[in-house]
């Protein structure tokens, strides 16, 4: 579904991804693990189309969009939940869902679309008439969800969504990330808890400043030594 | 002259302040850039109305709206060509290309039209009693357009899919990117608007002033960005509050104090509100971090 191919990506003078590939096939969580700085949000922020690589290409859907606007490629079926869930503060829960389908003209599947986010997120039904600014950080994480849903997406990338987050609140996104996957949307995970993302993923991508370490099923890198004294504790 | 009339006055000049520190505020909010250019385009305005009308002996609507066309289109040129380009460098550079653009334009129209101030005819003439007073044709139609553009214009923003778009880029422009938005068409569109109606501004301006000349923009423009700053810059409603604060102080101080002195006060306004509440009367305090 998404091929990325041999990508470099610069910041001024730092090569902050280099030659990486991966590919994401359809039903899939992959996830992209690594240590702070590694370069997670930068594949991912190059795959949205916010930032170009100077090399090699990002095919979604066997088209290449490695030189498409952003707002093309939210249309061609990929939703962002950015690092930091980015929900804009002075629109309230509605508002902030309502731009999640910007893309989209008719109304009325717009509503019966909140709609359904209201039923998986009960909380932001309860919410749905406040700022966004004023919601928890779970709240807020839930809404970044809802709000990339509502446009329908092919493929869902998250970016450190449990980032912040209580211990029980992160059971609950990881499960609602598996429940979005088993209905059918390809899921590209971004963190920094390799053990939960793992749980969830089907495979798995080790990054490390900005190269592709390693590449294997979740399975195999949970029991992978160097995997397991990096990331996940010993 | 009552104090009734002075401050029918301050509303007239005020809401037209209003106008033009609306386009500095919605620029202001979107590509954080104080659009020194802003009130040359009421020249613009001015001076294509005049022309289209005296020269050209097109009718008053007509003239109007080919103003606010062309001016449209011109906020939106200087802002591709202009502006643009540079958004990813150093506000400075940004803000020195404005002035720059500025300049460009109150040449431009002094090299075509000369420096001689041209007359303007009025195109709102009689007046209208109302309740034992009479209030000019002029005013009452600077009110009444005013007053009507600015609710339409808080609708558009609150209400439009447009608008959301506008409030979205203005708020944080990459997220804005990922829900399908495309900030280059809501920066343009934000550009047209404003220019647009700093064209109405333009002709609301001149039917009460009838005087034009090329360098008439500079000070018009300034307390416009002085009402746009005093409300608080990047808020709606503060540039509107701002702009009758201003129109009515300047009002008052002409008719009771001293013409000479109008300035001074205007001025020193924005100092005071600057030195108790920098944000401006309605304007936030930069975004606090969670």
């Amino acid at each position: 579904m998404l091929k990325v191919d041999d990508i470099n990506v610069y910041y001024g003078s730092i090569h902050a991804i280099q030659s990486v590939s991966f590919e994401i096939k359809e039903g899939e969580i992959v996830t992209l693990i690594g240590a702070n700085g590694a370069g997670k949000s930068t594949i991912l922020r190059t795959i949205s189309g916010l930032l170009r690589s100077k090399t090699g290409e990002i095919n979604f859907l066997d088209k290449n969009i490695s030189v498409v606007e952003p707002d093309k490629i939210v249309k061609m079926g990929i939703a962002h939940v950015p690092e930091g869930r980015r929900v804009f503060k002075q629109f309230t829960v509605e508002e902030n869902l309502e731009m999640g389908a910007y893309i989209h003209k008719s109304k009325s599947d717009i509503k019966e679309d909140i709609g359904k986010i209201y039923r998986r997120f009960p909380r932001l039904k309860e919410r749905r008439r406040q700022t966004a600014g004023t919601l928890s950080g779970g709240e807020q994480q839930m809404l970044a969800i809802g709000r990339a849903l509502m446009s329908r997406p092919k493929l869902l990338m998250l970016d450190e969504p449990s980032m912040g987050l209580a211990p029980m609140l992160v059971q609950q996104i990881f499960d609602i990330i598996k429940e979005l996957n088993q209905s059918g949307t390809t899921i590209l995970l971004v963190e920094q808890n390799a053990r939960m993302a793992l749980t969830i993923a089907d495979r798995g991508y080790v990054l490390e400043t900005g190269r592709m370490k390693l590449a294997a099923t979740a399975r195999e890198l949970l029991a992978d030594d160097s995997v397991k004294k990096s990331y996940l504790g010993g | 002259m009552t104090i009734l009339n002075q401050i029918i006055n301050g509303i007239q000049i005020g809401s037209i302040y209003a106008l033009v520190a609306l386009g500095y505020t919605m620029v202001y909010g979107i590509v954080k850039l104080i659009n020194f250019a802003h009130g040359e385009i009421i020249m613009v305005g001015s001076y294509f109305t005049w022309y289209t009308m005296s020269r050209l002996g097109a009718p008053a609507w007509a003239a109007v709206l080919g103003a606010v066309v062309f001016c449209a289109v011109l906020g939106m040129v200087i802002e591709k060509v202009a502006y643009k380009p540079l958004r990813n460098y150093a506000r400075i550079s940004l803000l020195i290309t404005a002035i720059g653009v500025s300049f460009f334009l109150q040449n431009a129209v002094q090299l075509i039209f000369k420096a001689t101030p041209r007359m303007f005819q009025n195109i709102f003439p009689g007046s209208l009693k109302l309740g034992g007073m009479v209030f000019s044709m002029s005013a009452v139609v600077t009110i009444v357009v005013s007053v009507i553009l600015m609710i339409g214009l808080s609708l558009l923003v609150k209400n439009t899919k447009i608008g959301k778009a506008m409030r979205a880029v203005s708020e944080d422009k990459d997220t804005a990117q990922l829900m399908g938005i495309n900030v280059d068409h809501t920066i343009s569109f934000t550009f047209g608007l404003g220019s647009g109606l700093a064209a109405i501004a333009a002709v609301l301006y001149c039917s009460s002033f009838y005087q034009i000349e090329p360098t008439m923009g500079s000070m018009l423009g300034l307390k416009a960005f002085v009402a746009a700053v005093l409300g608080g810059i990047g808020s709606i409603s503060g540039a509107v509050l701002g702009g009758f604060v201003i129109g009515i102080a300047e009002s008052l101080t002409k008719g009771y104090i001293s013409s000479a002195l109008a300035d001074a006060i205007v001025f020193g306004i924005l100092i005071v509100v600057l030195i108790i509440k920098p944000s401006g009367i309605l304007g936030r305090p930069e975004n606090e971090k969670v």
